[in-house]
């Protein structure tokens, strides 16, 4: 009845698990009554859940960001109190098999539910509006995206409780990942909670790659793009050819792991190495679909807050394209070590090289566009500054790495993990962070404290360099990754650095925490009238904050780079009323949440082999999208009337 | 922004053409929704690419057990795919009944698609369920477990495309040809000839490539 569910499942012998699952579920359940209380059911049902508005799904999107963020960092406390102390004869307070499945779940959490919600949220919030249209391409289907990714994101958070996470680190390499090696269900909830969710994010990626190439507003070009939306073009194509490879990959593995299969198992003419080289060829492209937007939103401030336009706008997008089709081609620089012969490795060496050369000109281009320009140092900018430097690190560290005869000395060591956190928190995280900041008072109509703002940033560039240089050094003295446990004490003082720089982080979080709770209670004086509050370049600034349902009353008119600061320049405001026309916006739809809700149901049965679950998941999802597929008139139409009152009723002074 | 813009409505002006095809605003919601559905035939495509190259990698990995020369049957399969492309062309007999918005030659049409896509999948269950007497199921090697998902998911897209079909088939007749139904039709009609094109792939690579 419960296919391999029973009691056991849930951890009642290893208290943190319990404790920390307990705490979760009493969190939930406390936010659910107190929203029922208060009487938000409704309003949160039909303004957000059902939503298929591009902003609301993008604030959603960083929401379910954010939280992840603090569930995986508690993971890497754990982590770095262990290694801390599991030094000699002292063997820590977490047991091997636990230990495993914490690093596991960090990357998986950190990369899927972290890293690329935060990134498609800002995709989601700022491409249409900077392209001056209405929505994306495909309202409804976005939804459907981000309550896929949420489902996914479920999966991988009750594994805490009911049964075991993978213990195999986080891309799951065979034979270890292979039923016979890890009988438990850990392996199979990473691999449906990342089918589940990789199903969301392809079709992202589908969105998005249409919206930018289809639905620009008049007057815009290619060459009259934002950066930002430059950017989101190369991880979106990216996405499109990188994601089904995972998705094949992983199915691969599920058939291994379900049905006796042979892609990867060490008997039957398996090959693991296949593995290896098919989850990196989605891989390496996986780190430039989280870096580019990033690099976007890094240009963007960058623009803004020098009063510049962006310095080399022509080779800023034609790097990011040269990047684009590079990325996939370096995947064997993730394992020179597998022996795949000198020659191999050369031209995978030397393409990885070839690719920090486009990365340069973008760092290049930044330092040009604030030379000469009138600096304002705020919150945003402060984390491209903190970006620049950190990046031009780990890029360096990486161009290390990716020499294979230094590989072999470096190879799974500290200085690898030091290396991609040093490019992912200080490239895409800073940017996350940096865009959070920059296009907050966009979403709400008030700006973000800007002092604790700025604490957020020194604590989390502080306390990353306190974190992970260690481990550049650790890494040199012959510490591996992923250890419980090691002999050597004289590795243990700078493991003592290192989780000091992790609790100087957590001061980071506890800093944007806290930014977000004075903000809001400040937000009548922090109030932003105009939608302008930073004098910017592009689109997005030309209209109210927060924007009305449809964005824009009547399209822009684009006539070069920074359309609206163009606007700004020529000072056109004409004394006329513009004609309204009337328009369609696409009703709220319960279709995404409908489909999540039923494959979340589908996955953990899948997970759990309970088979007549799995069928009412499966038909559920049918059901749900054909009960849609007849919803035909799902237009609301928006007359001139409604509009023209609309911009009417809005305050002088404010935006044009 | 609140100029009167004289390009919101592209077309309406006799200057409209001179504009550069990429500054005409937002492309109408038939070329949005076409190329989306292309972009997601696109990435089918590299998920196939992935599965192909598995097979390509595990092809020699027999095991001891049978090889592809042993096991296929080139006449049974030339038979298989006799349908599948003769269902493709009864497909696009199908979309140009749907052009001319006239149901009763595209429920005909449909049909004879459907039934040259079921023959084709049939065709397909008996191969897969002879060679599994045979002692050739998918955990005999890894060849084989590369063979069956192959070839095994492009008839799941073929299933999918049955169901999609008889959707389709139901919406037309209680909808009718509203602009949504059409283009979900010619959504369709794309998907079946792209499997087409997969199957090419899997005929040349699978089926001649193993002798």
């Amino acid at each position: 009845m419960l296919g391999k569910l029973n009691r056991d499942a849930i951890p009642f012998d290893q208290p943190i698990p319990f404790a920390a699952s307990l705490v979760v579920l009493a969190v939930l359940v406390g936010v659910a009554l107190y929203t029922l209380w208060k009487g938000w059911w409704p309003y949160l049902w039909r303004e957000w859940i059902t939503s298929v508005d591009h902003k609301r799904l993008g604030i959603m999107y960083a929401v379910l960001a954010l939280v992840m963020l603090v569930r995986g960092f508690i993971d890497a406390l754990m982590m770095r109190s262990q290694q801390a102390i599991a030094a000699g004869s002292n063997p820590g307070y977490l047991p091997p098999e636990h230990y495993d499945q914490i690093f596991s779940a960090h990357g998986t959490i950190m990369i899927f539910f972290v890293a690329m919600p935060f990134v498609i949220g800002l995709m989601n919030f700022v491409v249409p509006l900077q392209l001056g249209v209405r929505d994306v391409a495909f309202p409804v289907l976005n939804s459907v995206s981000f309550w896929l990714t949420c489902s996914g994101a479920l999966l991988v958070n009750i594994s805490l409780f009911v049964g075991e996470f993978a213990k195999t680190g986080w891309l799951a390499y065979p034979p270890l990942s292979e039923i016979t090696f890890s009988p438990g269900v850990g392996v199979d909830y990473y691999l449906w909670a990342l089918q589940i969710s990789g199903a969301g994010t392809l079709m992202t990626g589908i969105n998005f790659t249409t919206t930018i190439l289809k639905l620009r507003a008049p007057g815009m070009g290619y060459g009259r793009m934002p950066m930002f939306c430059w950017t989101a073009l190369a991880s979106n194509l990216l996405i499109i050819a990188a994601f089904p490879i995972l998705t094949a990959t992983l199915a691969m593995l599920l058939l291994d792991r379900y049905l006796g299969f042979h892609f990867f198992t060490t008997d039957g003419g398996g090959s693991a190495m296949m593995y290896i080289n098919l989850i990196w060829a989605w891989g390496h492209p996986e780190v430039y679909i989280l870096v580019l937007p990033a690099f976007g939103i890094y240009s963007e401030v960058t623009a803004t807050f020098s009063g510049k336009p962006l310095f080399g706008y022509r080779s800023m997008a034609a790097a990011t394209l040269a990047i684009c089709i590079l990325s996939m081609m370096v995947w064997l620089h993730h394992f020179f070590t597998m022996g795949a012969g000198a020659d191999v490795n050369a031209f995978f060496g030397i393409m990885s090289i070839v690719i920090a050369v486009p990365t340069g000109v973008k760092v290049f281009n930044w330092l040009f566009t604030m030379y000469g320009g009138r600096v304002r140092f705020t919150a945003p900018l402060l984390w491209v500054l903190g970006f620049i430097c950190t990046f031009v690190i780990g890029g360096m560290t990486g161009v290390l790495l990716a020499i294979p005869p230094a590989d072999f000395v470096l190879h799974n060591s500290l200085f690898l993990v030091a290396h991609f956190h040093n490019v992912i928190i200080g490239g895409v995280l800073f940017g996350a962070f940096a865009g959070y900041m920059y296009w907050f008072p966009k979403a709400f109509g008030f700006t973000l404290h800007e002092g604790l703002g700025k604490a957020a940033f020194w604590c989390w560039l502080v306390g990353f360099y306190l974190a992970f240089m260690p481990l550049y050094v650790l890494g040199l003295m012959g510490a591996t990754r992923r250890m419980q446990h090691y002999a050597e004490h004289e590795w243990q003082p700078l493991m003592w650095v290192a989780m000091a720089g992790a609790f100087v982080v957590l001061l980071g979080i506890v800093m944007i925490a806290l930014q977000l709770v004075v903000s809001i209670r400040n937000r009548h004086t922090l109030r932003d009238r105009t939608g302008d509050p930073w004098n910017g370049r592009t689109l997005e600034w030309s209209i109210p904050s927060p924007p009305p349902p449809w964005n824009f009353a009547v399209l822009p008119q684009v006539r070069g780079v920074d359309a609206y600061w163009g606007m700004k320049q020529a000072g056109r405001r004409s004394a006329r009323e513009p004609d309204y026309e009337p328009f369609h916006l696409p009703h709220n739809s319960a279709v995404g949440v409908s489909i999540a809700f039923f494959s979340s149901f589908g996955g953990f049965a899948l997970v759990w082999h309970i088979w007549w679950l799995a069928i009412i998941g499966f038909v559920g999802v049918v059901v749900s999208s054909l009960v849609h597929g007849w919803l035909v008139d799902r237009d609301m139409h928006v007359t001139a009337d409604e509009i023209a009152a609309y911009e009417r009723a809005r305050p002088e002074g404010s935006a044009s | 922004m609140s100029v009167a813009d004289p390009f919101t409505a592209p077309g309406e002006h006799a200057h409209a053409a001179a504009i550069p095809y990429s500054e005409r605003g937002p492309a109408p919601v038939e070329s949005v929704a076409a190329f989306g559905f292309w972009l997601f035939l696109l990435s089918d495509v590299v998920m196939f690419s992935g599965l192909f190259a598995a097979y390509a990698v595990l092809a020699d990995n027999t095991a001891g057990g049978p090889d592809g020369a042993k096991l296929f049957d080139r006449g049974y399969v030339l038979l298989e795919t006799a349908c599948l492309l003769f269902s493709s062309f009864t497909c696009g007999l199908m979309a140009l009944a749907i052009e001319r918005r006239s149901a009763l030659p595209t429920y005909l049409w449909a049909i004879v698609t459907f039934l040259l896509g079921a023959a084709f999948l049939g065709l397909e269950v008996r191969e897969f369920t002879r060679m599994v007497a045979e002692g050739a199921a998918p955990s005999r090697s890894a060849f084989l477990s590369a063979f069956f998902t192959l070839v095994g998911t492009h008839g799941l897209h073929v299933t999918l495309g049955l169901a999609w079909m008889v959707a389709m088939m139901a919406q037309v007749a209680t909808l009718g040809f509203l602009p949504i139904v059409v283009r979900r039709l010619l959504c369709f009609v794309l998907f079946w000839h792209a499997l087409d094109i997969v199957w090419i792939g899997v005929f040349t690579i699978v089926y001649l490539g193993a002798h």
